[in-house]
């Protein structure tokens, strides 16, 4: 039987692929976690599964560590099938959620815990001059004797981290690491993470539900539902040609209108939507006449004005934040929706209040017509 | 309410009493208190029945807990990667194996024992080479560590277990997605995380044992055990001797409960 799935297994010219997953699915009893995955990891790339939880990234996460085998379909690294490849014999590691550090050990024991396991063995002086510089990149330099309970949980964080890239692994796997930080904590792991991505050249593969984590630190964002790869792209690619309302929703926020495409000119379709108005946009995939889509417009692609014509807008609530300010309007004909006018529109038009009548207005370039699936 | 709880307390409690109370009789007749002294121990220490049976005692109970720690800690890790109906029949065996009466695991280890012994005597007389006497198979020390073991194997996987389902997943995996093998894991990493319930594991089992009378009276063939030497003097008169091996006895019982209590409640603290 041919899959739905997404068809994600190709990559720029140039790049060289360090992992593969092809037509893989995990059973686990009758839930089918992983359904039909294909996908190439590039070679020095910082990709993220991004989805809802039981959407199947961490499942496809756990086969590229070694914790789980494919039910079908085969998990290749470095060109090799490492289905049943036992985890301790892969060139991966893993940052787990809750780090996972080992409670009776000491940093430095815990950081040079891989380099110890390898035969023959390393002299202890090379493992203590790797852990002491693997606490340098981290920036824990010095904390070598400190008991993981005396950490906070940024300082584990970054323990746990340099206890995977000590071993210069060919992915680094990273299971929800930021989930445990605070919010303030978490933006500075994120531009660390990047950094130290750059600057190791280790591919990195994080599993993540914050669509706002995926987008800052990725160079590609792979989109899980129900076990499949829904899309797989930059995180402007996804933003700016989402594949299907899914998408649109996951990454960043749109305003949804449901419909029936009525007709298809060239770059353009017509859409008759439930109220029965008819809308132009511009379809990101092939459509056909009568299928049910969604006009997807993103709240910053909308302008609101003082005049105009046709039905008004009245402005319901209004947040300010600084570099742009959030309306949330309803429309006599299409209902509520969100839009973001930057500073510069509010100066030359004044501040819209609430209760405010206003007209709004998008080009039709901006309104994508998406699969409404 | 509290006063029947006192009482049951006191019932139980004061017969125990009274036996380390008169231990330090310093009179010979053990239900007249005439004056303290600590000379029945001596008496007790110095009688070579007494050392034998204890020799005996330390020597059973001392292989039987180091064998049912090892196993029985084998046994729960293994356990821990086990589910369905398999795990349910482990459990339910672990379960009775611990509930049965001593007086059952006695009778039932005698008469196995013996039938396969008598089985297997002559079977080994007509194989064995060059015509020399083969041993002969026979009820003592060891069919007593044996059937101590066996009892004792389901107590320290109940307790291994409780520690090990306490333990994060994670760490094992973390260890094996850093390159260790199983074996390398279960030494770095579980066996120090377990550890303190695998010596309250090993201190219980040896109480246990040391203090067993039903089984090893069934089971000890001609060797004598401190408490089946305890029980066979008594049939002479109780005697101030006596109270002072059972205080003894109680007194390195009860050092070796705390001990493990302390150690459980130690391994019970969060390691996260």
């Amino acid at each position: 039987m041919k899959h739905e799935g997404y068809d994600a297994s190709t990559l720029a010219a140039g790049q060289k692929t360090i992992a593969e997953f092809r037509n893989v699915s995990k059973r686990f009893g009758s839930v089918l976690a992983a359904n039909d995955l294909n996908l190439r990891i590039a070679k020095g790339e910082f990709l993220s599964f991004l989805g809802p939880s039981g959407c199947g990234k961490t499942t496809a996460l756990r086969m590229l560590a070694g914790f789980e085998a494919p039910s079908e379909g085969d998990v290749l690294l470095d060109g090799e099938v490492v289905n049943n490849l036992d985890a301790h014999r892969r060139p991966v590691n893993m940052v787990f959620q809750h780090y996972a550090l080992f409670p009776h050990m000491t940093v430095a024991q815990n950081i040079g815990y891989g380099l110890k396991q390898q035969r023959p063995r390393l002299p202890k002086n090379l493992i203590a001059e790797k852990v002491s510089k693997a606490l340098d990149v981290v920036r824990l330099g010095g904390f070598e004797t400190r008991r993981i309970w005396e950490m906070s949980g940024g300082q584990q964080q970054r323990v746990a981290l340099a206890r995977a890239i000590i071993n210069e692994p060919k992915l680094l796997l990273l299971d929800e690491p930021l989930a445990a930080l605070d919010r303030k904590l978490r933006k500075e792991m994120q531009i660390e993470l990047q950094n130290l991505q750059r600057q190791l050249g280790i591919t990195f593969v994080l599993v993540t539900h914050d669509q706002e984590e995926a987008l800052s630190m990725s160079d590609r964002i792979c989109v899980m539902k129900d076990g499949r790869i829904v899309q797989v792209g930059s995180p402007q690619e996804l933003y700016d040609r989402p594949r299907n309302r899914y998408v649109a929703g996951f990454v960043g926020t749109s305003n949804f209108f449901d419909g029936k495409v009525t007709k298809v000119t060239g770059t353009r379709a017509s859409v008759r939507l439930e109220n029965g108005d008819e809308v132009e946009g511009s379809p990101v995939s092939q459509v056909s006449v009568g299928q049910s889509v969604s006009i997807s417009v993103r709240p910053e692609q909308i302008k609101l004005h003082r005049s105009g014509d046709g039905a008004t807008a009245r402005v319901l609530n209004r947040i300010f934040l600084g570099e742009h300010t959030e309306y949330l309007v309803k429309h006599d004909t299409l209902g509520e929706f969100l839009v973001l006018s930057p500073r510069q529109s509010e100066l030359n038009d004044g501040p819209f209040n609430t209760g405010d009548v206003l007209f709004a207005s998008w080009e039709a370039s901006a309104a994508l017509v998406l699969d409404s699936k | 309410m509290r006063f029947y709880a006192l009482s049951v307390y006191l019932f139980l409690y004061i017969p125990i009493g009274v036996i380390a109370l008169f231990s330090f009789n310093a009179g010979r007749n053990a239900s007249q208190l005439q004056g303290l002294s600590t000379k029945w121990y001596g008496v007790a220490l110095s009688n070579p029945f007494v050392m034998d049976a204890l020799k005996t005692s330390l020597t059973v109970a001392l292989t039987a807990a180091f064998l049912a720690t090892a196993f029985g800690t084998m046994a729960a890790v293994a356990l821990q990667g086990i589910h369905g109906p398999v795990r349910k029949a482990f459990d339910l065996l672990i379960y009775v194996a611990v509930m049965i009466p001593g007086i059952v695991i006695g009778i039932a280890t005698l008469i196995g024992l013996v039938t396969v012994f008598d089985q297997l005597n002559p079977l080994l007389a007509t194989i064995w080479p060059g015509g020399a006497t083969p041993p002969k198979l026979q009820m003592g020390m060891g069919s007593l560590i044996a059937a101590h073991t066996m009892f004792l194997m389901a107590l320290v996987i109940i307790i291994v277990r409780a520690r090990l389902a306490g333990m994060d997943r994670a760490l094992t995996e973390a260890s094996s997605d850093l390159y260790a093998t199983p074996f390398g894991t279960f030494r770095q990493v579980t066996l120090p995380l377990i550890f303190p319930a695998v010596l309250a594991g090993f201190l219980l089992s040896f109480t246990f044992s040391f203090d067993d009378f039903i089984i090893a009276f069934f089971v000890a063939g001609s060797e004598t055990t401190l408490p089946v030497y305890v029980f066979s003097s008594i049939r002479r008169g109780v005697t101030p001797e006596i109270n002072a091996i059972g205080t003894m006895v109680l007194a390195v019982s009860l050092i070796l409960l705390f001990a493990a209590q302390i150690l459980l409640r130690r391994g019970a603290r969060p390691t996260r």
